[in-house]
């Protein structure tokens, strides 16, 4: 009975194995790419440097352009997760715990964000944010992006305040406790875990969105990591450790971020998924 | 459920209600928390959305009032386009590779991989990672693979004492290039999405299977699959809608080149719309786009609905 298991075992890790291979391969190359000088990079791609430069990340380390390029990624990003929890738990609470005339109705409209992509608008979007006056500023980008991230976090928060023991507003409401105090109080403290989640959610998409930022935001002093990475890499065309070394670079917090917050981040796309 | 006509025996009660609501902070309540979502949603969204079914009858280049109105001919125009067509075409090939390799070999690894061992954890992680990544990022990374001069590409070349090729210089085989990235991109997302919904078959059905002498690929076709087909009609929907939005990607490796051959319908928005400064044809993309997608989610839901009731 061993037999076929043994090697249906080996045939599985295998071809786990060759999957991970095609996953890493590039990564790898990537990450080794930055310590080595390009001459080395078109022989010996996948190889482990012959000695590691650390010149070219120590560039980007130093280069005052890459830390401000993550500053204004981490601002936004920031920024557009507070303005979505409080805008859309507010909104979202409203349709937990009062009933009323056409509720049914605002809640179907926010949630039409939900039907189609952010690209389909993108045009007017771009009139719409030069006509206010907010074109190369951070508004430009925060704003669109917690609108359009509403419609899945309202249905969210909607699900999990509803779920919340009705009992507890109740007595609280006897005791003279108004709908708006009970939000604060009661509500928000209790709903960390979907709080987190959709936080979570909201700063991946807009830490890594690229479309928005290229239309609206035109100064390298504004510019997003994914903008100053193409702009890098425009620049060394040629040079590829140096882009290379950049790339790495950006990715680092991603991957920290991710390690740190699995739990949240799984459960936000699957369990966003699934949902959405 | 709610009333929207109010014969005149219910309108004391109606006004004693608004009454009661505003007297016990209800509508205060509703007042302070609701208008700043709806005015962040229809501003952000609805308007550009409504405008861009507007503009898209106008020849505008976003300067001034659109004034020339041309009726359908942004859409005429579109659909005469050689380049729109081969949009369309690439979005429908990413829809084909994503549905019949990306997903079989996502669910082929979530099946290898679900039972949450610490090596099954550590697979898990690495399948998950370009996921995880900027799109951009995940573009660049293969940009420098794929470079016959520089990158990647270069070194094969060298090694293996062959002449050098550059595949996304290569009209035929460009696209090929870009639906790599695209399957190595996301079939960890929906790898994760099967994972979940394979944890939660429950074992007693597995053990059943197994006491009546059904063999492993017999388990996994009549009892395994059967209980995820709701979580492969997610991952498919995500699949299609993600097709139809692929940008970031294009970008850094072909930026719809060679030749406008790997244009996809959000970057044929974006070069002849958006850089042309052709408001109103690039809206006229973009209500193509919006009916594209309000299409497959009604067809989803109808679908779906009737196997959730069957």
């Amino acid at each position: 009975m061993t037999g076929p298991h043994v090697w249906r075992n080996v045939a599985r890790l295998t071809l786990l194995v060759i999957v991970a291979s095609f996953v890493l391969a590039p990564l790898w190359a990537t990450v080794m790419g930055g310590f080595k000088t390009n001459a080395e990079i078109r022989t010996a791609a996948f190889a482990v440097p012959e000695a590691f430069n650390i010149e070219f990340y120590g560039a980007i380390l130093s280069d005052p352009a890459f830390w401000r390029y993550l500053g204004n990624s981490m601002l936004i990003s920031s920024a557009a997760v507070i303005l979505t929890l409080i805008v859309g738990s507010a909104a979202a609470y409203v349709f937990a715990q009062i009933k009323f005339f056409g509720s049914n109705f605002l809640f179907s409209y926010l949630l039409l964000g939900l039907m189609f992509p952010f690209a389909t608008a993108i045009l007017p979007l771009f009139i719409k944010i030069r006509d206010i006056g907010l074109l190369d500023t951070y508004w430009a980008v925060i704003l669109p992006q917690t609108a359009f991230g509403l419609s899945l976090a309202i249905l969210l928060f909607r699900t999990f305040f509803a779920q919340l023991p009705k009992e507890l507003f109740e007595a609280a409401y006897i005791d003279g406790c108004g709908y708006v105090r009970f939000f604060i109080m009661f509500t928000l403290p209790l709903s960390t875990p979907i709080l987190a989640t959709v936080g979570v959610f909201v700063f991946v998409q807009s830490w890594n969105n690229f479309l928005l930022p290229l239309v609206v935001l035109n100064s390298r002093e504004v510019f997003t990591w994914p903008l100053g990475m193409m702009q890098y890499r425009g620049e060394y065309v040629t040079q590829w450790n140096q882009t290379l070394a950049f790339v790495t670079l950006s990715l680092v917090p991603a991957v920290v971020f991710f390690l740190a917050a699995q739990k949240y981040i799984v459960a936000g796309l699957t369990g966003g998924a699934v949902k959405g | 459920m709610s009333d929207t006509t109010l014969p005149p025996d219910r309108r004391q009660a109606f006004s004693d209600r608004v009454r009661r609501a505003a007297t016990n902070g209800r509508l205060t309540a509703g007042l302070i928390l609701l208008p700043p979502a709806l005015i962040l949603f229809t501003l952000f969204v609805i308007l550009p959305l409504g405008e861009s079914g507007l503009y898209a009858f106008y020849d505008w280049n976003g300067y001034g009032a659109p004034q020339d109105f041309v009726g359908l001919r942004n859409f005429e125009q579109m659909f005469g386009h050689s380049v729109f067509s081969i949009a369309v075409w690439n979005t429908v090939k990413i829809i084909l590779i994503s549905l019949l390799i990306q997903m079989p070999l996502a669910l082929l690894l979530a099946l290898l991989i679900y039972r949450k061992t610490p090596t099954n954890a550590v697979f898990r992680l690495i399948f998950f990672v370009p996921y995880i990544m900027a799109e951009v990022a995940a573009g660049l990374i293969w940009s420098f693979v794929f470079d016959g001069n520089y990158g990647v590409t270069a070194s094969i070349a060298t090694t293996l004492g062959i002449e050098r090729f550059f595949v996304l210089a290569d009209r035929e085989l460009a696209f090929y290039a870009v639906m790599v990235v695209i399957v190595w991109k996301y079939f960890g997302f929906h790898m994760m999405i099967y994972i979940a919904a394979l944890q939660g078959v429950p074992d007693d059905q597995i053990e059943a299977a197994q006491i009546e002498g059904a063999s492993r690929p017999q388990i996994v076709r009549h009892v395994q699959v059967p209980h995820i087909k709701p979580a492969i009609a997610v991952s498919a929907f995500f699949a299609i809608i993600g097709a139809l939005q692929v940008f970031d990607v294009i970008i850094p490796l072909t930026n719809g080149g060679p030749s406008n051959q790997t244009h996809t319908i959000v970057t044929y928005l974006y070069e002849f719309g958006l850089t042309r400064l052709r408001i109103g044809y690039g809206s006229a993309v973009g209500v193509v786009l919006f009916i594209v997608a309000v299409l497959v989610a009604v067809f989803y839901q109808r679908i779906f609905m009737k196997k959730g009731t069957a």
